[in-house]
């Protein structure tokens, strides 16, 4: 039944990994020419699919049957799908810093003339795909230079320069902030226009709404349906309740804050860059957090806002800093993360696996990595009681593992998420400082996430919250501040903000122009 | 796995991780990762004891194999301990070299007496790698280039300090703590057929059978009491029934020949000691967090940098603790003394199960690793094997025990 329309059919997968079942006869039908959306859960199988798409896993690791163009697809490995015009770009972009744009869309696949490469050719090819994906770049400007949404870019003129059919997207938007994601997003029109079939995998479902054609919903590893946006009438809600099975009515559990005392202030907060001479990152910030109370600090990528947390939390990051921290009405100086832990001060990563957990080591070793000094007498850990406090807290965050000697690398993201959340609220903070506490974690993860979070405001502790959703931060603060350029550009009350309001005052200090 | 127990506790059959499920199906559940060092080595000690007729085992020569790699030894405890940090030192065996020839020189050609000269030489070591530490902890220069340097530089300070001769010999109370053995305090004892034994040996090897036991049923008992997942009982007893056998069977063969050797002493010493500390101690979990996810460690807290510094002081101080012993079993210290041990030293914590991105391996394993090497090196030249095989074997171990380690972790993560 393949009629021409369809570009791409994959029948039955079936992926069997020891003791799991990743896939389990899994369908997908791209048609020629859209732009087709995946979602599902973190673990519900969209990854190895488009892995066995894309020959990582190899004809014969597999069960089913892929059709390209028709024609049946045994693929040993990616270059296999490549040559036939498929190519993935993974969330993690793997481009190679040190080497030029044109290098880099040009690696593997050199523009040479008896063995040695043309460099006016490449140059000049590389130049006419820039112009294709929209960016004013020179080709010879190191990648290491450009800001993560452009190296997206050159990710996909990559792509093109392959003469792709099909481009698959592993989260292209995750890391972009909402200028560089409506950039991309124009692009794919652009491309979907040029006959280039484009299969996107996205957590944004504002974006999957805005940009898709059809959209596919995975979970536990089965097809659960496919809809037409347009016919089926499809609305963000009936894609989640697809992706989790169940009806969300409402996607932040109810909470009424108990404002307390002021638990926090920082005031007239300049942080300088430790990487480029002279650049402010972060100027002449105040903001304060009272007990009990949920505060949202929202801007653009690249507007300070890890950078702000960071530097107060022990001064992690930047160089001349200056400015005041007061914790409980008190001005303290915080030197060092030491200190900043020992004046109740937690500060969760928005990069759990890099900066966050010891991803070879197991729950208990991670929940007690901040607070060691607590399970010591003398320099010497009690070690049944570090299980002790681990499983209370395997069970108080609900952290989904066989127990608490599990490694923690092989957890979902939102089970990583809670065991670095257990990591500080082990150590007793009085602030805690969430940056991006629900990124790369699933619909239902954060609504256990959010929970958490009003708990510990319940119990009268501080916590700000950074977020690149507005929705989340909507949903889930008392109260909201804005950065834009490293200033604070706004204060928000809940009851008074609005989606379009932060934007306005996120990007009030006139951004640079655009690129 | 607080098994402070010698070696043995882990001999041959794996340390199923105290927080497995207890009602898991396969109650033998060997991780055969982290104990297919110690099967390899049984297998190994099996294999050169057939091919030697026996006399791999005989008294005289497991007192030898213990005292020719108890230098090695000591310093794969402090070089574990650094790769699981994430960093390495090539300098070791200069550093042998230079706090040889310091203690020699104190001792011989500046009477000064043994006991303060052996304090200042260990004083000695200690500094060298606060002067490495410096550079890597603080300044940020790469270990792999620090320690070359160093190498370089305290290979320089030996000549410096020796001339090109050797100087001894040593006083005869340092000779006997590298070279020698316990006096017969307690007389002989008839064991039937296999004839005399020293039954102070033999009573020791008792006290530290009775010890593992003791800790091995405080740990099991203290588990069982936070409602922690243990192994079976028939487990635990077999286990330690075997490490008693092993304890017992090395002990009765060495109090056949001449007694415990005291840098057999030493070393039980060091490698509970750090095998306690690595474990237990706070200073312990921050070298694991280190190497495991240094900005992660950095943003939980650890004093990254002090970590890093005071493990290459502690290198430095067990580098001066191998110079002493190489440098008093020869009577001498020379200007070659310690080429390449570093290399030995490294192979052993890598065969014992480090990995190369840091941020695990055990002491006990790079002990077993060792070992490995040792039995290797002994049993090839018993039954007359050239040099160039020996090397041979060598290499060949050190690859495969490492491409086992990338193999079994590949399909772990595979299996994800």
């Amino acid at each position: 039944m393949t009629d021409s329309d369809t570009i791409l059919r994959m029948q039955d997968i079936t992926k069997t990994f020891p003791g799991v079942k990743a896939l389990q006869d899994v369908t997908l039908d791209v048609r020629r020419g859209e732009i087709h959306a995946i979602c599902g859960e973190n673990g519900a199988g969209k990854s190895t699919l488009m892995k066995v798409l894309s020959g990582v896993y190899p004809h014969g690791s597999y069960d089913g049957e892929i059709l390209f163009d028709g024609e049946p697809c045994r693929f040993a490995g990616i270059r296999d799908s490549e040559h036939k015009g498929i190519v993935i770009i993974h969330q993690e972009l793997a481009l190679a810093p040190n080497l030029s744009i044109a290098e880099n869309i040009f690696l593997g696949n050199e523009q040479a003339t008896r063995g040695l490469i043309d460099w006016n050719k490449t140059n000049a090819a590389a130049a006419e795909l820039l112009r294709r994906v929209g960016l004013r770049e020179n080709p010879t400007t190191q990648v290491v230079d450009l800001g993560v949404g452009k190296q997206q870019l050159v990710e996909i003129a990559k792509a093109i320069s392959k003469q792709v059919k099909l481009l698959i997207l592993d989260e292209p938007t995750a890391a972009l902030n909402d200028e560089d994601s409506d950039h991309l997003l124009a692009l794919l029109r652009g491309l979907r226009d040029e006959g280039i079939t484009c299969v996107i995998i996205s957590h944004k479902l504002n974006e999957v709404m805005a940009i898709s054609d059809r959209v596919t919903i995975i979970r536990d590893g089965r097809t659960i349906k496919t809809m037409d946006l347009v016919a089926d009438e499809v609305t963000e809600d009936k894609i989640i309740s697809g992706m989790v099975g169940r009806d969300l009515d409402n996607r932040f559990p109810p909470h009424e804050s108990h404002v307390g005392e002021e638990v926090l202030r920082i005031e007239d907060w300049t942080v300088h860059s430790p990487t480029q001479h002279g650049r402010v990152v972060v100027r002449n910030a105040s903001l304060n957090v009272r007990r009990g109370e949920i505060v949202g600090l929202a801007g653009l990528m690249g507007a300070g806002r890890t950078e702000l947390a960071m530097s107060v939390f022990g001064r992690s990051y930047g160089v001349d800093i200056s400015g005041k921290v007061f914790r409980d009405g008190k001005e303290v100086h915080l030197k060092s993360v030491q200190d900043a832990i020992r004046h109740g001060i937690a500060y969760a990563t928005e990069d759990r696996k890099r900066y966050g957990l010891n991803l070879i080591e197991d729950i208990k070793r991670n929940v007690s990595a901040a607070g060691l000094k607590k399970l010591a007498k003398g320099g010497w850990v009690d070690d049944n009681e570090e299980f002790k406090v681990a499983n209370e807290y395997r069970s108080s965050m609900n952290i989904k593992a066989p127990s608490v000697g599990s490694i923690v690398g092989k957890l979902s993201g939102g089970n990583q998420q809670k065991v670095v959340l257990s990591k500080w609220i082990f150590t007793d903070p009085e602030v805690l400082i969430l940056d991006e506490p629900t990124r790369g974690i699933d619909v239902g993860a954060k609504y256990e996430i959010y929970t958490i979070i009003n708990r510990l405001a319940d119990e009268g502790k501080g916590v700000l919250v950074i977020s690149s959703e507005l929705p989340e931060l909507l949903g889930l603060c008392d109260r909201i501040y804005t950065l834009a350029e490293g200033r604070i550009t706004g204060e928000v009350n809940r009851a008074d903000a609005t989606q379009e309001g932060l934007m306005t005052l996120m990007t009030t200090h006139g951004t640079e122009v655009a690129r | 796995m607080t098994s402070v127990a010698p070696t043995n506790a882990d001999l041959a059959l794996g340390t199923p991780s105290a927080s497995e499920p207890g009602n898991s199906p396969r109650k033998f559940n060997i991780n055969l990762r982290e104990s297919g060092i110690y099967i390899a080595f049984a297998l190994i000690v099996v294999l050169f004891a057939i091919l030697t007729g026996g006399d791999l085992l005989a008294p005289q020569n497991i007192s030898n194999i213990i005292i020719q790699n108890s230098y090695i030894l000591i310093l794969a405890i402090g070089m574990i301990l650094i790769i699981i940090a994430g960093h390495i030192d090539l300098s070791v065996g200069s550093v042998v070299a230079a706090t040889g020839a310091f203690a020699a020189v104190m001792m011989v050609n500046w009477d000064i007496p043994w006991p303060i000269a052996l304090l200042v030489t260990l004083v000695f070591g200690g500094l060298i790698g606060a002067w490495q530490g410096y550079w890597i902890a603080y300044f940020g220069i790469p270990a792999f280039i620090v320690t070359l340097a160093g190498m370089l530089l305290f290979r320089a300070v030996t000549l410096m300090i020796l001339g090109n001769r050797g100087i001894g010999p040593f006083p005869d109370e340092v000779r006997t703590l590298t070279n020698g053995f316990t006096g017969g305090y307690l007389g002989n004892i008839g064991l039937g057929s296999l004839g005399g034994a020293d039954l102070f040996s033999i009573i020791v090897g008792l006290l530290v059978v009775g010890a593992i036991f003791w800790s091995q049923w405080r740990t099991r008992a203290g588990r069982q009491k936070y409602l922690q997942a243990v192994e079976p009982f028939g487990m635990f007893i077999a286990k330690i029934v075997v490490a008693a056998v092993v304890v017992m069977a090395v002990i009765i063969q060495l109090a056949r020949f001449r007694n415990l050797p005291w840098v057999l002493v030493l070393l039980a010493i060091l490698v509970i000691g750090y095998s306690v500390v690595t474990n237990r101690a706070v200073f312990g979990r921050q070298i694991y967090a280190v190497g495991g996810n240094l900005q992660a460690a950095t943003l939980s807290g650890v004093k990254v940098k002090g970590v890093v510094f005071w493990l290459f002081v502690n290198m430095g101080v067990l580098a001066a603790v191998a110079g002493i012993v190489f440098a008093g079993r020869l009577n001498q210290a020379n200007p070659t003394a310690g080429n390449s041990f570093e290399l030995d030293a490294i192979a052993a914590a890598f065969i014992g199960g480090a990995a190369v991105q840091g941020g695990v391996g055990k002491v006990v394993g790079a002990i077993t690793g060792g070992l490995i090497m040792g039995v290797i090196n002994n049993g090839m030249s018993l039954i007359g094997a050239p040099s160039e095989q020996v090397m041979l074997v060598k290499g060949a171990v050190l690859l495969a025990a490492v491409a086992f380690d990338v193999w079994s972790k590949r399909r772990a993560g595979a299996s994800r």
